[in-house]
């Protein structure tokens, strides 16, 4: 049984310390799982991030055994090598298709660092298939992996101190749709007029950690 | 999408509405006539969205909110006003009871003075102010009945660091309060709080102390103050930075999840506590977690407040 490194964040919560995207996301399916089954009940947050999940317990009824026993089974049933070493989660992933016009300040930029047109740039961007790796920066704020390896690209030298909501941006390995209007440092290569987070709509976040995301090109 | 499909005029259209919706004097309410410095609404939040990005937000001194709500007979997750170092006035549209808890603070009622720490009844026409707390921060106000604002996520929360709940409150907003439905409970007697001269913040250790060299011995002889660039997201200190253990100095740390209390310890080595309104997730190391019972004391401890930290590991390793 391999153990998995838990941090303690104060008294009711722990870091699932792991090595890979791929391995916070089974991280993430497992311990949701779990708690859709009753066997965590007492957890109130689970929060993926780069090389982390957040655990988090209503106040006292942080159950560090339980939680050790489900990273355990998780393990145990990767190494048997269920399903191409993934597991299959409850609820397949949502899909979710996101028209864009590619029309942003940074195509050109982006077009010469990657030493392509600005079509090649749109055809690459919209072709890729992504996945919510996880979410943060502001709600809603989706940071999608799958990004092909000439868009990677690093941030801008000097932020904006407003980027539109809908902007759709690149910055390393992930892209991302600016769901409100806020300072961004990230390369825009486009915009979408889809409303990607709303307190008050039922979900309210369009993207969500395990989401499924294509671009598709619009106007 | 076919909007031609859509008629230009459906069944009913033209007809005058005769349903009339929230007769004013039906309708439970209040006025704002002067917010201060700063008034927000705020509840217990709205835990459970970090995996979106959402704050949890909510009360900083979440017990003088509960209280407040139990001595106007609200359950205590009802919505309430978090009033940053006083100077609210407001005025009832309608029969209420008001209570007033935080730090002491003078309470007029149509400028006679009553008790804080106590229910009021509010007549319509009534006016309530808050004049300026000498110690602490925040005073929050309960009103029978809950301020029944539309929620976001479930929470009435008003989150600064994203926009989530209403805008802070300026003079004209009228905000209408649910159903009354519990009774008053006018405790014979309410401590009032006294914050202390020096804040004694107890912490659980990591999950990123092994980051710093001595983290234990740093944060418990170091001595900081808290800064005036502090608010709801976090309180910044002012005093010794915390250097980096040698492994780890110009590391970069991939963004993790924090929880509410998280001392995070930026390139600069001065700490910062986060408060209710915190980012989900942070780039910098966490040294420690301040424990629950020391945040309304965070949330009530003014720009120049000592602090000290006392820092325990946990008892159950890793």
């Amino acid at each position: 049984m391999v153990g998995v490194e838990l941090r303690r964040c104060g008294p009711d919560a722990a870091l699932v310390e792991l090595g890979s995207l791929a391995e916070v996301d089974a991280v993430r399916v497992a311990v949701r799982d779990a708690v859709d089954r009753g066997r965590l009940p007492d957890l109130v947050e689970v929060v993926p991030a780069a090389r982390t999940v957040l655990v988090v317990a209503r106040p006292g009824a942080l159950d560090l055994s339980a939680l050790r026993e489900v990273l355990a089974a998780d393990r145990a049933e990767d190494a048997s090598g269920a399903v191409d070493g993934r597991r299959s989660p409850t609820t397949p992933p949502r899909q979710v298709v996101l028209p864009v016009v590619y029309d942003g300040p940074d195509l050109d930029l982006v077009a010469s660092m990657a030493g392509l047109s600005r079509d090649e740039v749109v055809a690459l961007h919209a072709g890729a298939r992504y996945r919510v790796a996880f979410c943060g920066f502001s709600p809603g704020f989706g940071y999608l992996v799958g990004l092909p390896e000439p868009l990677r690209q690093p941030r801008l030298d000097t932020p904006r101190t407003a980027v539109p909501a809908g902007a759709v941006g690149l910055a390393g390995e992930f892209t991302a749709v600016y769901p409100r209007s806020s300072p961004g440092g990230w390369r825009l290569v486009g915009h979408t007029n889809v409303t990607v987070f709303d307190p008050r709509r039922d979900p309210p976040a369009l993207l969500t950690p395990g989401d499924e995301v294509r671009f598709e090109v619009a106007g | 999408m076919n909007s031609d499909s859509t008629p230009p005029t459906g069944p009913g259209a033209g007809q005058t509405r005769t349903t009339r919706v929230g007769e004013p004097s039906a309708q439970r309410a209040i006025v704002v006539k002067r917010p201060g410095p700063q008034a927000l609404v705020e509840d217990l939040g709205r835990p459970g969205h970090a995996h979106l990005g959402v704050p949890p937000s909510g009360a900083l001194d979440a017990p003088a909110l509960r209280l407040a709500n139990r001595l106007v007979g609200n359950l205590e997750d009802a919505a309430g006003l978090e009033v940053l170092l006083g100077g609210l006035t407001l005025r009832a549209l309608s029969s209420c009871t008001a209570a007033v808890t935080g730090p002491a603070v003078s309470v007029l009622v149509n400028g006679h003075a009553t008790d804080s720490h106590a229910p009021a009844h509010l007549a319509p026409g009534d006016e309530l102010t808050l004049g300026v707390p000498s110690t602490g921060l925040r005073d929050y106000v309960a009103f029978s009945g809950g301020i029944a604002v539309p929620p976001d996520l479930g929470s009435r929360s008003t989150d600064v660091l994203s926009g989530l709940g209403p805008p802070p409150l300026a003079a004209g907003d009228v905000l209408p309060l649910g159903p009354a439905e519990g009774l008053p409970c006018g405790a014979d007697e309410v401590p009032v709080p006294c914050p202390p001269d020096e804040l004694v913040v107890p912490v659980l250790l990591g999950p990123r102390d092994d980051w710093f060299s001595d983290a234990a011995e740093r944060l418990r002889r170091g001595r900081w103050l808290v800064s005036s660039q502090s608010n709801r997201v976090g309180i910044r200190l002012d005093g010794p930075a915390i250097p980096r253990a040698e492994p780890c100095l110009g590391r970069e740390l991939p963004s993790e999840g924090m929880v509410t209390g998280s001392v995070q310890v930026p390139a600069d080595g001065r700490p910062v506590v986060f408060l209710a309104d915190h980012p989900t997730t942070g780039g910098y190391p966490v040294i420690a977690v301040a424990l629950p019972e020391a945040l309304p004391l965070l949330g009530q401890a003014r720009p120049g407040t000592a602090v000290r930290f006392e820092p325990t590991r946990a008892r159950s390793a890793r």
